[in-house]
This record gives structure tokens, sequence and C-alpha cells, in this order.
């Protein structure tokens, strides 16, 4: 059985955010009842917190920082955490901050993550120069499963080039990705890009695809 | 293939600036900037260069202060709270004439303030912000593309002027996200810092780096000569883009974030007949008052749309000279103006305007 927890975590600007909502709001329309915990206590601009409405529209539970969006500068993680560990019946997604310093809060919470077993996800941006190379990328995954204390179970290619992404943009993420996959023996889970790019991928990564809808916009 | 790569506004900043030659970079960690010290930490020990987090901004605008009189390119990074601690530094590097380059990511303010984007630092990077007859360049950007050009443009003109150049952007361009080149970045001839002290090896006279001069006439001179170098920075540095200002009734003065916004509520006032545009100063000092003063001639009133209780407002009225009002409109302590917003303003003085 898939395990009920699903931990995001990656280089920050990897598209953690927008993966973890999709995920989550693919899992309510399975039917299944979904929290999601807004664990980002590194970038306080763009986050789940954002699309909150739109998560409770379809019956998500949001889980985030007491004091996040507003002006106070207090990144401590959510004291209702502990509740989803012990709702047995909920699948959880962790938005968890970008690199290492975002994983370090996860630490604390180790040995309740193996008792019930996780999934870690590990989302890639090839387009981002610091994680453009398996070495670089590979480095950026070391440094956050030492944080974390937990393993990165599985891979998620999620090249783009926001607004200008294109159909060769997932397939240059996925020669990287399949490399990790290759070096690491991870499994290579999804291919993201936005709805219309992912029903132009070629047949060996449509299988991968996964299709995003993007809640967190600018309005400028 | 494409070439571009998907960066953050600080990252880009960082990165353009070791692609400009800047091999030592002193920071203190704030947000909404720290991405920027962060690539630094990962990226400067790879291309032989040293990052360093200093114990506090002062002693960060001190050591580049001291490498920026050893000749070299070098950066330091902070937002509005850090750059009040840095204004002595800056002060004492403009007094003794060295290049190097400040970046201010603006949040909101007074005091410790927010961690939200703002552009109310204005005032304290184009009409002084530490003591004494002194100016610094200050450019602009409005794009992480832009944030790229400028970083190249600013190590550039500080090393042809011999002095410190500031960055100004602010939360929201600092930590988005836009899928940008490094190539064709234009490069300027840069003079050789025949003034830099690396040491005499017994074959010149020694350099001295110093802003003290205790003799007053000694001092007068010093600050008229430099007085005159800015006069030809006036004439010759001041930039703006201008957009679809040529049959424009309404003018919008926006820098920045605040420039990209009021695009969109330009194409809105267009599409309902109303006939606006936009100057858009990439250098806040020198101001380019010329484009604002000759554009005063065909416009019936300007707005300056800012994130802030208007400080820039000064600036276009002391440039359009009286020829024709100007009107305000800001959002400030992190609040960002929305498109309708604009629009609304400009209907009103649409409105009010004979």
């Amino acid at each position: 059985m898939e395990p009920r927890i699903n931990i995001f975590v990656g280089h920050f600007g990897s598209g953690k955010t927008e993966v973890s909502i999709n995920f989550a709001i693919q899992k309510a329309k399975e039917g299944k009842k979904v929290t999601i915990v807004d664990c980002d206590i590194v970038n306080t601009y763009f986050r789940t917190l954002d699309a909150k409405k739109e998560l409770e529209s379809y019956g998500i539970r949001v889980i985030a920082p007491t004091f996040a969006n507003s002006n106070l500068e207090m990144q401590m993680i959510p004291a209702d955490i502990l509740s989803v560990f012990e709702e047995k019946d909920s699948t959880v997604v962790f938005d968890v901050g970008g690199d290492e310093d975002g994983a370090y809060a996860l630490g604390a919470y180790k040995h309740l993550f193996e008792r019930e077993g996780y999934r870690m996800f590990f989302v890639i941006n090839a387009r981002r120069p610091l994680t453009a190379t398996a070495a670089d990328t590979l480095e950026y995954m070391a440094d956050i499963e030492r944080a974390s204390r937990l393993c990165i179970t599985n891979l998620i290619n999620n090249t783009n080039l926001a607004a200008e992404s294109g159909v060769e943009d997932v397939i240059f993420g996925d020669a990287l990705v399949s490399e990790i996959s290759k070096l690491t023996g991870l499994d290579y889970t999804y291919a993201c890009a936005d709805e219309e790019i992912v029903n132009k991928l070629p047949e060996d990564l449509a299988k991968k695809a996964f299709g995003l809808s993007l809640y967190l916009k600018l309005s400028f | 293939m494409s070439d571009k790569v998907l960066m953050k506004g600080n990252e880009a900043l960082a990165e353009a600036a070791i692609q400009a030659g800047c091999r030592l970079f002193f920071g203190y960690p704030i947000t909404p900037q720290t991405e920027l010290a962060a690539y630094m930490a990962k990226k400067m020990p790879k291309v032989d260069g040293l990052f360093l987090q200093a114990e506090s901004e002062v002693a960060a605008i001190n050591m580049v202060y001291g490498a920026a009189g050893a000749g070299a390119r070098v950066m330091t990074s902070s937002s509005s709270p850090g750059v009040s601690l840095k204004q002595e530094g800056i002060s004492y590097i403009a007094g003794a004439d060295l290049p190097c380059v400040i970046i201010n990511i603006v949040r909101g303010g007074p005091g410790l303030g927010g961690i939200q984007p703002a552009q109310s630092d204005y005032f304290q990077a184009t009409k002084g912000g530490g003591h004494g007859d002194y100016h610094l360049i200050v450019l602009a950007p409005s794009s992480v593309q832009e944030m790229v050009e400028l970083t190249s443009l600013a190590f550039d003109l500080g090393d042809i002027y011999r002095m410190p150049v500031m960055i100004m952007g602010d939360g929201a361009l600092g930590q988005m996200m836009e899928p940008i080149s490094f190539d064709d970045v234009k490069k300027y001839e840069v003079p050789e810092k025949t003034w830099a002290t690396t040491g005499t090896k017994m074959k010149r006279k020694r350099n001295i780096i110093n802003s003290l001069y205790i003799t007053p006439d000694e001092l007068e001179e010093l600050v008229w000569e430099r007085e005159k170098k800015y006069d030809v920075i006036r004439a010759n540095e001041a930039r703006a883009e201008e957009y679809m200002t040529e049959d424009a009734d309404y003018i919008i003065a926006a820098y920045g974030t605040t420039a990209r916004i009021a695009k969109n509520a330009i194409k809105t006032l267009r599409e309902q007949g109303i006939k606006a545009g936009l100057i858009r100063p990439i250098t806040l000092w020198p101001f380019p008052s010329d484009v604002f003063n000759k554009a005063a001639d065909t416009a019936k009133a300007f707005l300056s749309v800012e994130m802030s209780t208007g400080q820039m407002v000064e600036d276009v009225k002391l440039a359009v000279n009286g020829k024709k009002d100007v009107f305000f409109f800001g959002r400030t302590g992190g609040m960002v103006p929305t498109p309708a917003e604009i629009v609304e303003k400009i209907k009103e003085i649409d409105g009010g305007v004979k």
C-alpha cells in the first residue's frame, strides 16, 4: 500500500509548493481525506497558504504556521502538526521549505515519519542553475537527507522556465532526472508540467506525466 | 536547446555579479534578499572567490571599503534596515572615491518595518543616506533579466566614475522567478585602477585611500571637483524607458515592480479610450529629468505611482517644472498597488483636468 504521508522537498524555486498543492488536490479528487502542511519556514513570500481558499474548496485541511503571511518574521512549525500522525485515515502532504535549511525542522519528527511510513519526493527543475547537473543535484539531495534525517524515496522532474516553458524543457529535465535515478536507484515517479504541455509529451514521458494547474500567480 | 535558466531576482543579481568579475562578497542575511547571500555562499568557493558573512552590516560595508581600495570588484547586499546600517561606510567609500556595488532589496519601513516589498528607501538612496555632499548612481531594474544587465552596468559605471553604485530592487523583484539569459550582456570599457593600493613594488609613489581632509579649503576643492564629475554623470548616464508615451495625455511615472503594474493599468486604460503612457526611470540618480520635461510639453498631467507615501514624486515635480500638474498614488508598508487602483486614479484625474 502507498504510504499515506508524502513529503515534498527540493531546491528553493524548484516548484515544490505548486507540485504539493496539485498533488493534494489530485488525492482529494480521488476521494481521499487530505491534509496539507505548509512547513516552509524559509520562504515567506510564495507559499501554500496563498492557495488556502482553493485548497479548502476541495475539502483539504490546511495547516500553516500561525504567523505566516503576516508581517511577523516568525519562522516556526505549526503547533497542530502532530495531529496528522494520529489521523490514520488521512493522506498528508508536507510542503517543506527550500534547501537543507527548510528540511531541518522535519528531523524532529523522524520517529513519527518512520512509524507511519512515508514517501519523500525530491522535486527537480533542471533549468535552475544550481541543480542543473547530476553532481550538484546529488549534493543538494544529500544535504536535505542529512538535515531532515529522512531518506528521499522518489524523484520528480518539474523542469520549466515559468511562462516560457515548453515540452523541450520537460525533455531537457528528463535527461538529468533519469541520470539521477540511475545513479541512486530512486524511482522517477512524475514528469510535471502544466496541463497544456503535459498533453504534448512524447510517449515514454507521458507515462509519468503529472499535469499541473498553477495556483500561485502574481498580478504583474 | 534554450540557453535560458530560471532564476530568482536575488540569485540573478549574485550570478550576474560573479559574471561581471566580482570575486568578493561581504554581507549579512536579511529577508527578502537572503537568497543572494546564499547563492554567493554556494557559488563563490567554486570560482575561487570569497563569500564572507560578516558579524554585522557595518562590518560588511567596511570590508567592502577595504577591498574596493585594493581595486577589487566587490559587492554587498542587504534590505532596508541593513542598508541604513551601511550608510556611514557608504559615505566613507564615496568620500574616498571608490567603486563598489551595493544592493538594496527594499522592504517596508521605517524601523524594522516588515518583510514585504516597498520603495520607501528612494530618498535614502538618491538624496544621500549618509552624510556629506555625495551621490550614488542608483539603478532600478524592473525584471529579473534587467537585474542581470544592470548588475554588469553597475560594476562598469562604478569603475568608470570611481564611485559606489546602488541597485535598488524590492522584495517582489528579489523573490520572483523569471527565465533569463546571461548572454549578450553589454560590457563597457573601464579604466585601469592606477589609484588602487596594491603595493608600490618600489616602482611608484604610494597610493592613499582616505576621506579625511582637515584643511577646509582642501576639502572644499575636492568636493567641488567631485561635483563636476556628478555633472558629467547627470548629462550622460540618465536612463529611462518610455512606454506608449508618444500620444499619451496622462503619463505615469513608476520604477521597478510598480512600473510592471502600471503597464497593465495602461493597457486597460487604452482599451477604455484613455491615452496613458509610462516613463520608467532606470536610473533614479541621475534622475531622467529631460525625458519628463519634454513629455510635459504634450501630456496633460503626470501621476507618480510608488510603494511609498510619495518620494520620487518630488523629482517628477522638479523635472516637470510646473508645466503640468503632478499627482501621486502610493501604497506602502509592504502593500502593492493593483492595476485597478491605478486605473481608478487616472480616471479621477481625467475627470478633473481641463
